[in-house]
């Protein structure tokens, strides 16, 4: 085959998507750089490209803030739990639609379907989950994944292409509906509860209006309201730094400054999705695909 | 015969009885909200049962008109929102382009990596956003700054983030840093179901490279940027929350308060119960009429529905 010529435009294109994705990169790279120098250098704003002074102290350290540990947990099992209720909820429903017996299918697929567009608004929905007793409550980050049409969509449309002739040999051998659901369809299902999961995980990883609106007591703080809240009140939070870090260590290398602080925690929040992306960046392409046809 | 039907109406009741948690989740989380909008036709105070407010009809709806000062709030409101919005259609060529021209790339390897780190910024919050924002443009120690002020550039720095001069366009900005690479991913998808051979039978006909590009790729991405089009119109008034509220401060707030924001604000911050739900009630009516507007110019033009 005849190779083709590299023109100056192959040049310029290509260079000019290296710097869009440096500028996508560098933030990230920037944030990182300055978690592991010394922290007297980064609170003077000495790092700008190069790290110094390398020291992964402050990874350590930050948890010892007070409410960033809870935080954390709060945030890992918000993820966890919710994304498993996402697609319990959108496998199982989705599955059901695809079901022609199923009772007066047409409307209530209808009345999944309706809440993407029909949206009460935010202060209805905080009346709502008061009048429900969930604020201040954990269930109030999980309980509504429950309600997830777009992921319905998504399972609908896969396990329609399902063979049918998979399930009825199961349906002979007296296999009832859930039996059905959890021995045959849901293991044929994986590549598009990998796209649920990874969808829901990250909803649930990065929310963050949901704690501002229904936790106004000081409990179930996320991890991405306390980075918020930091942002916001770097002097509080300076001051209860001051009051735990202390006995740590005198040399201004190592201790925690309010720069340092941000940082880290900034890093700790972004992380998760950084290691879990590339991973799964195939079923995300994949369910925007299927998304794409029938949403 | 009948037989049958009985029995798989039985089980399709069945069915319905094992789904019927979720049904009842989407009830209590999608539809119950709904009947908060009556708050908007009382004069609702925090602390009080409904029952003991006072029924006040449409007066929160014509607030605007009858009141200046909300009116003007408003009017302020509304300019931001529209401002976002059109801005924001403004940018909707972009992801084509940014699809169009990475599929030129001819090394599969780089075009994987530049498609994986400028979709990554779609994935992390809005609060992350905030804090790489700050972390590069704050005014004392953001990097960005912290250079021109080393290159004598500037002597105080620019204030980027807490400044009334340019929040819509750094706004927009940031916004396209974050969806850009995203939004293209529906226009690499469309470009993989091209048909191969319509490219081939160009060449042969000794089409070049910007040719092909003008005639074959980008007719054949029209359809999706039209779809998406319509989607952003008839989500004019939703500019989302999240990204103003973490970008607002005392500084800003007067051009970055989109009406979702004006919403919160007023209503969970301000205590303004009735009034804002009468704003929001408003706003959900007309996003779905626009929505199904949006449809129906869909069918019309290209006799296929968007949703």
């Amino acid at each position: 085959m005849k190779k083709k010529k590299v023109t100056t435009f192959d040049i310029i294109n290509t260079f000019i998507f290296i710097f869009l994705a440096l500028i996508c990169a560098f933030p990230f790279y920037y944030i990182f750089i300055n978690t592991i120098s010394g922290n007297d250098l980064v609170a003077k704003g000495a790092i700008t490209f190069i790290p110094k002074d390398i020291h992964l102290n402050n990874y350590l350290e930050v948890f010892k803030i007070q409410g960033l540990f809870p935080a954390f947990f709060v945030s890992v099992a918000r993820t966890i739990i919710g994304t498993a209720f996402s697609v319990i909820a959108a496998s199982f429903l989705g599955y059901a639609m695809t079901k022609k017996e199923y009772w007066n299918r047409k409307f209530w697929y209808r009345f999944i379907i309706v809440t993407m567009y029909l949206n009460a608004g935010i202060i209805p929905a905080y009346i709502n989950m008061k009048n429900l007793g969930l604020l201040n409550n954990f269930w109030v980050y999980v309980l509504p994944a429950l309600a997830s049409p777009f992921n319905v969509i998504l399972a609908k449309t896969y396990i329609e292409s399902i063979p049918d002739s998979l399930e009825e040999s199961a349906e002979l051998d007296g296999a009832g509906y859930l039996k059905r659901f959890f021995y045959v369809v849901f293991p044929l299902s994986k590549p598009i509860i990998a796209t649920v999961a990874i969808f829901s995980a990250v909803q649930q990883w990065n929310s963050f209006m949901d704690t501002v609106m229904y936790m106004t007591k000081n409990n179930f703080y996320t991890l991405q309201y306390i980075l918020y809240k930091y942002l916001n009140e770097v002097n509080t939070l300076a001051q209860m730094m001051q009051q735990n870090a202390t006995s740590i260590t005198n040399s201004a290398q190592l201790t925690l400054t309010p720069a340092s602080i941000r940082f880290t925690i900034t890093a700790v929040t972004v992380l998760p999705i950084l290691l879990v992306y590339p991973f799964f960046q195939r079923y995300i392409v994949k369910g925007v695909m299927i998304g794409a046809v029938k949403g | 015969m009948k037989r049958k039907g009985v029995i798989s109406n039985k089980n399709g009741v069945r069915l319905f009885l094992l789904t019927l948690p979720f049904l009842i989740a989407t009830f209590i989380f999608c539809y119950m909200p709904l009947f908060g909008w009556r708050y908007a036709f009382f004069d609702y105070k925090a602390g009080f049962s409904l029952m003991d407010c006072k029924f006040v009809g449409f007066k929160h709806f014509l607030e605007p008109f009858s009141n200046a000062i909300v009116r003007e709030d408003l009017i302020r409101v509304l300019k931001n929102t529209f401002a976002m919005s059109l801005l924001g259609i403004l940018a909707s060529p972009l992801p084509m382009l940014f699809a169009i021209f990475l599929s030129e790339i001819r090394l599969h390897k780089c075009r994987k990596i530049v498609q994986t780190v400028t979709t990554i910024p779609n994935f992390i919050s809005w609060v992350l956003v905030f804090s790489l924002a700050y972390s590069l443009f704050a005014v004392d120690g953001g990097l960005v700054n912290n250079i021109l002020k080393a290159l004598g550039l500037s002597e105080h720095g620019i204030n980027f983030l807490a400044s009334q001069d340019h929040v819509w366009v750094t706004m927009w900005l940031v916004g396209i840093w974050k969806s850009l690479g995203w939004s293209a991913i529906m226009y690499i998808s469309a470009l993989s179901s091209v048909d191969v051979g319509m490219y081939e039978a160009a060449e042969i006909d000794g089409a070049g490279r910007f040719q092909k590009i003008w005639y074959l790729t980008i007719p054949s991405l029209l359809p999706t940027f039209f779809v998406l089009l319509l989607l952003s119109i008839a989500n004019f008034l939703n500019n989302g929350m999240d990204q103003y509220f973490v970008f607002q401060n005392a500084m800003n707030k007067e051009h970055i308060e989109v009406l979702d924001l004006y919403v919160y604000n007023n209503g969970l911050v301000g205590n303004n119960i009735s009034y804002s739900t009468a704003v929001g009630m408003l706003k959900s009516l007309i996003s779905v009429t626009l929505l199904f507007m949006a449809n129906g110019a869909s069918k019309l033009i290209r006799h296929e529905s968007v949703f």
